[in-house]
């Protein structure tokens, strides 16, 4: 079978170069029965920025997330992906769509009945039908890129929590997507591995270009992610104290009964944390 | 209750609604690219090849048991020459594909929901998604024309396999000549009920394991979710196996006799 490439237009590739709407939520509603889980949500994801969702649980923050990649509807509303409107897109079509998505699950999702190797080169040897030999490379390259390259044939079930989230964090981006999304990715991590997990988000935005949607409730985390870059000092990967303009690039949503309650990057998410308790209370 | 009963009323609608938007997303990935051809033949394995032992030995001890009891009747008739053809029509007709079904049923039906429905709590599903997967391509597919194909196949093999057990019973127990029970099997035999035992098995196979994938893709509230998924999996397979069995023998009969 030959090998699959998606590309996108032209025009649409100029529109969506670094700064670019990559995605864009515009008024979305979504209720389960009675229950609102997001209300009039609109937000719009640069291209080589980072947006992250803070909130309690059930505030509708992974909701985002599987809405972004087209898992669910909404009930009213648009959402448009690399371009394309999703929202009542077909299944068959958002296949397409998908292709320059990846997404990390929140305890890492990953298939239990395949080893790290193929769980990481699935997507490419499945559905892109890339040859056996690239396959092989690509997935050196990312599993040596999440430093677990020594556990390629381990089962997943023989792997660490934080281990088994960066192998979703290199399945997630081995056929090289534009955007990947991250749905708790240090959830139930102790401080070492979370970092080592911030330090992968870190480095996929500022080395490889990746557009970000981190949806957590670590704070520390958050404020990592957002504050730090990635950067070669010689051979060595370094992680400095971002500028204010890079740090700019990442934005906090603070969600709250499925409402956007605060929309800002990190100095002004504290600033107005003085102010509303809500965040207040959440912050400390 | 009225509003209980309502609410029933709605659910086993739902329940009908969506077990047959399945078999029609089904009908339509069988047939359209792509066609995840491994996982067919991985599935033609484990339905097949795993359920063969526990087919092979039900179909066996039926057919002895049979002979036994059937032997001890047409003995008090002096004809316990004619166990070969009682057996043969019990065998081929219904006892081969109703208890084949049965088997597979408590062991396919069950391992299928289970799957599907841990994959689905723990979101693989989701993530077969994410990754550009359709999982009824990847999942269901591969399960349904594997035990659509492959019932009629170990049903036979037990229909054999328990004819087996019969001439083994009636030979050493009863002492009838091999020569006699042979005969006295095929004599037994219509072309109709020969039919009947090949076609039933398409029926009964496709219905459990499209029960499975239903009540598997269905599974909520985790792995105790998956353990409740895995029993209604189990009770609503061998129920339709039973129903179904009915239901094809009423039409067939009207069709062939």
């Amino acid at each position: 079978m030959a090998k699959k490439e998606y590309a996108r237009p032209a025009l649409l590739d100029e529109a969506l170069a670094f700064g670019g709407p990559i995605v864009v939520f515009d008024q979305v509603d979504l209720a389960f029965d009675e229950k609102v889980i997001l209300r009039q949500v609109s937000f719009t994801l640069q291209t080589g920025h980072t947006k992250i969702f803070l909130g309690a649980s059930g505030a509708g923050k992974s909701t985002i997330l599987r809405l972004a990649l087209g898992l669910l509807r909404p009930d009213a509303g648009r959402i448009f992906v690399n371009g394309e409107q999703i929202d009542r897109m077909k299944e068959d079509d958002l296949m397409r769509v998908r292709a320059d998505l990846g997404m990390v699950f929140q305890e890492g999702a990953l298939f239990d009945s395949l080893t790290v190797r193929e769980n990481v080169g699935y997507k490419l040897s499945e559905e892109l039908h890339w040859p056996p030999d690239e396959v092989a490379a690509r997935v050196k390259e990312v599993v040596g890129f999440v430093g677990l390259g020594e556990f390629v044939d381990r089962m997943p079930s023989d792997l660490s929590g934080g281990q088994r989230r960066r192998v979703a964090i290199a399945r997630a981006m081995a056929a090289k997507p534009r955007i990947l999304l991250y749905d708790e990715p240090t959830t139930g991590l102790d401080p070492i591995t979370s970092l080592t997990v911030d330090e992968e988000i870190i480095k996929l935005r500022d080395l490889e270009g990746v557009s970000s949607v981190l949806v957590t409730h670590q704070l520390r985390d958050a404020f990592f992610v957002a504050e730090h870059a990635a950067e070669w000092a010689g051979s060595e990967l370094q992680f400095e104290k971002a500028d204010r303009e890079k740090s700019d690039q990442a934005e906090f949503i603070m969600l709250k009964d499925g409402r956007i309650a605060f929309e800002g990057n990190a100095s002004e998410l504290r600033e107005v944390a003085k102010r509303d308790e809500y965040i207040r209370s959440f912050l400390s | 209750m009225a509003p209980k009963l309502q609410q029933w009323s709605k659910d086993a609608v739902l329940e009908v609604q969506e077990y047959v938007l399945l078999i029609c997303r089904v009908a339509r990935a069988a047939v359209t690219p792509p066609i995840y051809y491994r996982d067919i033949i991985q599935q033609f394995d484990s339905i097949g090849i795993g359920s063969l032992t526990v087919v092979l030995l039900a179909g066996l001890f039926t057919g002895m048991v049979l002979a036994l009891n059937s032997g001890i009747t047409l003995d008090q008739f002096g004809a316990r020459s004619m166990v070969g053809r009682l057996i043969s029509a019990s065998m081929v007709k219904e006892l081969g594909p109703v208890l084949t079904g049965l088997m597979v049923s408590g062991r396919v039906g069950s391992g299928i929901a289970a799957e599907l429905g841990s994959m689905l709590v723990t979101d693989q599903i989701a993530a077969l998604r994410a990754l550009g997967t359709d999982p009824i391509r990847k999942l269901v597919v591969p399960r349904v024309l594997a035990g659509l194909l492959m019932m009629p196949l170990l049903s036979i093999l037990a229909t054999g396999i328990g004819m087996v057990g019969g001439w083994v019973v009636t030979v050493l127990q009863f002492h009838v000549a091999s020569t006699i029970y042979w005969s006295s099997v095929v004599q037994g035999l219509y072309m109709q009920d020969v039919w009947m035992g090949i076609i039933k098995p398409f029926a009964l196979g496709f219905t459990i394991v499209t029960i499975g994938c239903h009540v598997g893709m269905r599974t909520t509230g985790g792995t105790q979710g998956v353990g409740n998924a895995t029993k209604l999996a189990v009770v609503a397979s061998s129920v339709a196996v039973i129903a179904v069995d009915f239901m094809v023998t009423k039409i067939l009969i009207v069709l062939m006799y």
